[in-house]
């Protein structure tokens, strides 16, 4: 395997990284306005996710600086192209992050609501933008002979874009109540656990439409055969898996299967783009690849040594901090934020 | 304006800002490990107190510098593509470290440390807040590993019309980074120390505040001020004699030296005509120039004319002088703000001497408050001065700004993301010195002691 092939790897899985971390906690802030009926449940939903949040989403933070440093064309391509969906993720997870440690900090019910929205619109936005990026890369867009983006913002909100948007929203909604199930007791667990009930055929509506869409808008076939494989044939059992489990009441086992199946589904999107990273609608010449969209050999074997060395430590340590804050949060527990 | 002229504001608007919150999270993160140490170490309340009051406003500052930092990251790509194809091979490898390095660390233990006050042992939770005081300055080293390679490139050569790697050593080792880091952790300290002298001073003239803590707090931000600010010139001082050697014409437009001079005078101030390049009024101190940049009384200092004919020469036409005014006068803000930091400091380490802080002249106590504005003076302007006098080059000497900026980002995405971010930052600057205010004011606990209680009417009637 050569190095670029190790990035592309090395990149998935920061992103599953990700998507598997921060996808529960979206999912706790979207809920935040749905469960938390009043100011101590809101804090305790919140407080579910307060050690944890900051260090969940520094994985994208890192999969954009590992692209950079790997694959700049494309870091560069996809960021100046993507240029407005980009600026509301930003906008989005800028109000998220002041919002958790500025609401608490104040007893006015105006400041507390403001910071709630924000909250819940910092949460509910990155999953629907990230779910229209991720479905334009693979679906392709309007890239030229210079790798640069020819299209507008328009041409990014297509109908499979926007249902690989909604689908994310979804599945982090109840990834995020299953969180919360487990990680409270009494009034705000069993209103997660009845939330669920209702979403989750829900979100099993919106991967079936996903899956055929995915079917209808990208070359899955050409890639993957027919028949695509283990990973994708994994990830439809684990969600399965997941809704058999929560119907036995055992949902830690139906979280663990969620995280299962939304880590499958992230490696088979990346199963598809290989070895692209950004496929050009305009001809099939023009898609950024691994290789004409890489650093040096030079840079990339650095890269490698230093991740190689890194990532362990901080699985290490984000572990032991799941650790530390095991235990649920309940009416007594002592509210950080 | 055209593209780059909004690409370049607001790559100013959010660096700026984005800097507004970094010094104090790079020096408070410092202090308040060490009065956590302090308090593991001698069991005092007194240390837990400080710790938590002074670790509450860090937090407030904190999430801040975090959230802006976000932006800082992606906009390169946004922004200035055709940056990021030409040097991603070198500029992307520091930043991609600084997440997996320092960024990963930083936010998990900071996660830890808020929330684990009764969760872990007194010194696994000092450990903690040490680590994000050392991940948060490691982070700032590879921020300016990458700034460095802007300033001065080294360890790459030019393949197909990219720059790329070829010596990471060179990369992380580059001279522009032994004077350019503990410049900025030094003037991270002294912002700190100047926060914690204001507010705590605040609290002294106060009868009702915690004075045991704050004259604690104030003693400790006065020893470690002194120290920062000291380091601050040393190192400010090898940063303006590196700038001579490698860019000549940022010294140049700092000090509005339009000809070569042998020895070189200093300008105390001057009234230019920047279009004629010629001074209008000028008050200069023969030899100064040359004593700064050598540290002797006589030495050549390039002037703006001569450098424009030599980078002429080596790279073509075009203009290669920096903005004169906005350098001349960043550079003597800097300073002198840095000069007034020294006298207050010492001055507050002189206060400390004392039996009580501020028992001996309280009036002045009350100016402290005010000086916070110093640090942050000093460090903004010395930004300006480190990036505007760059220009035209965006990395120095290989790719000017013109070049560097997306081609395919239109005028009206530029001013939408620029009006955007100037108005979200100005709600957010808003709510942000609400609450630092809001908490700075307040009294972390009544006063332990009678003695205390004494000083404080002494205080208060003097």
């Amino acid at each position: 395997m050569d190095l670029n092939t190790l990035w592309f790897i090395l990149i998935t899985v920061l992103y599953v990284g990700f998507f598997v971390l921060e996808g529960f906690d979206f999912g706790v802030g979207i809920l935040l306005p749905i469960l938390g009926k009043d100011d101590k449940t809101r804090r305790m939903i919140i407080n579910t996710i307060g050690p944890h949040w900051d260090g969940n989403e520094v994985w994208l933070l890192t999969a954009g600086g590992a692209s950079f440093a790997a694959f700049p064309h494309w870091y560069a391509t996809m960021f100046s192209g993507f240029y407005l969906p980009l600026f509301l993720l930003l906008v989005a997870l800028i109000i998220r992050g002041v919002a958790f440690e500025f609401r608490s900090k104040d007893e006015n019910p105006l400041w507390r609501k403001t910071w709630d929205w924000a909250i819940f619109v910092g949460s509910l936005l990155p999953p629907l933008l990230l779910g229209v990026a991720f479905a334009n890369i693979v679906k392709g867009v309007p890239i030229d002979a210079n790798m640069t983006y020819t299209g507008g913002f328009f041409n990014l909100l297509n109908p499979y874009a926007l249902i690989a948007g909604l689908t994310s929203v979804v599945i982090f909604t109840v990834y995020g109540g299953l969180f919360l199930s487990l990680k409270t007791t009494g009034k705000l667990h069993d209103s997660a656990i009845s939330l669920i009930k209702k979403a989750g055929p829900v979100s099993a509506a919106f991967i079936i439409a996903l899956v055929i869409a995915t079917y209808l808008s990208t070359d899955i076939t050409a890639q993957l055969g027919i028949n695509p494989g283990m990973i994708p044939v994994g990830a439809a059992l684990a969600i399965l898996a997941a809704g058999a489990f929560f119907n036995q009441q055992r949902q830690g086992w139906a979280f663990t299967m969620t995280a299962v199946a939304i880590s499958l589904s992230v490696i088979s999107l990346f199963e598809i783009l290989f070895p692209r990273v950004m496929v050009s609608s305009t001809s099939a010449d023009f898609s950024l690849t691994i290789y004409n969209a890489s650093s040096s050999p030079y840079t990339l074997r650095v890269m490698t040594i230093v991740a190689l060395t890194l990532v362990p430590f901080v699985l290490i340590y984000q572990g032991w901090s799941y650790w530390v804050f095991r235990q649920r949060i309940t009416e007594k527990s002592v509210l950080e934020y | 304006m055209d593209a780059l002229t909004l690409a370049r504001l607001q790559f100013a608007v959010t660096t700026v800002y984005h800097f507004f919150f970094v010094p104090l999270t790079l020096g408070l993160s410092i202090l308040v490990a060490i009065m956590e140490t302090l308090y593991v170490q001698s069991g005092q309340d007194v240390y837990k107190q400080m710790t938590k009051f002074w670790g509450k406003l860090f937090i407030i500052n904190f999430a801040m510098g975090v959230v802006t930092g976000i932006v800082q990251e992606f906009q390169f790509g946004m922004n200035w593509s055709e940056y990021s194809r030409y040097v991603g091979d070198i500029f992307g490898a520091p930043l991609a470290i600084e997440a997996l390095l320092a960024f990963f660390l930083e936010s998990t233990f900071l996660g830890v440390w808020i929330f684990g006050w009764d969760k872990l042992s007194k010194k696994v939770h000092a450990t903690a807040i040490w680590l994000v005081a050392i991940s948060s300055n490691l982070s700032a080293l590879w921020i300016l590993i990458a700034n460095s390679f802007m300033q001065q490139p080294v360890g790459y050569e030019i393949i197909n019309g990219r720059a790329q790697m070829n010596d990471f050593f060179a990369l992380i080792l580059n001279p522009n980074i032994w004077t350019q880091f503990p410049h900025v952790v030094s003037s991270g300290l002294s912002t700190a120390a100047f926060f914690i002298l204001g507010i705590s001073a605040f609290h002294l003239l106060r009868a009702a505040s915690n004075h045991d803590m704050h004259r604690r707090s104030f003693q400790i931000a006065a020893i470690i001020g002194t120290l920062a600010v000291i380091g601050v010139i040393m190192t400010g001082h090898s940063q303006a004699q590196h700038m001579v050697e490698t860019q000549p014409m940022k010294m140049a437009a700092a000090e509005a030296l339009w000809d070569t001079e042998s020895p070189a005078a200093m300008s105390l101030f001057t009234v230019g005509n920047e279009k004629e390049r010629r001074d209008v009024f000028a008050i200069r101190i023969p030899r100064l120039l040359s004593l700064l940049a050598y540290n002797q009384l006589n030495g050549t200092v390039k002037g703006i004319n001569e450098l424009q004919e030599e980078f002429t020469a080596q790279y073509g036409p075009g203009n290669y002088v920096p903005p004169v005014a906005v350098s001349y006068w960043s550079f003597r803000l800097m300073v002198g703000a840095g000069m007034l930091m020294l006298l207050a400091a010492i001055y507050a380490l002189f206060l400390t001497m004392g039996e009580e802080v501020g028992s001996k002249s309280p009036r002045l106590l009350k100016f402290f408050p005010y000086l916070i504005a110093l640090p942050y003076l000093a460090n903004t302007t010395g930004w300006l001065l480190t990036e505007l006098g760059r220009a035209p080059w965006v990395v120095y000497g290989l790719m000017k700004m013109e070049d560097a900026v997306s081609i395919n980002v239109g005028i009206g995405a530029l001013w939408t993301t620029l009006i955007g971010f100037t108005l979200l930052y100005g709600v957010l600057m808003v709510a942000d010195l609400y609450l630092l205010v809001k908490y700075a004011r307040k009294n972390s606990s009544k006063p332990l002691s009678q003695k205390s209680g004494e000083a404080a009417i002494s205080l208060a009637g003097d």
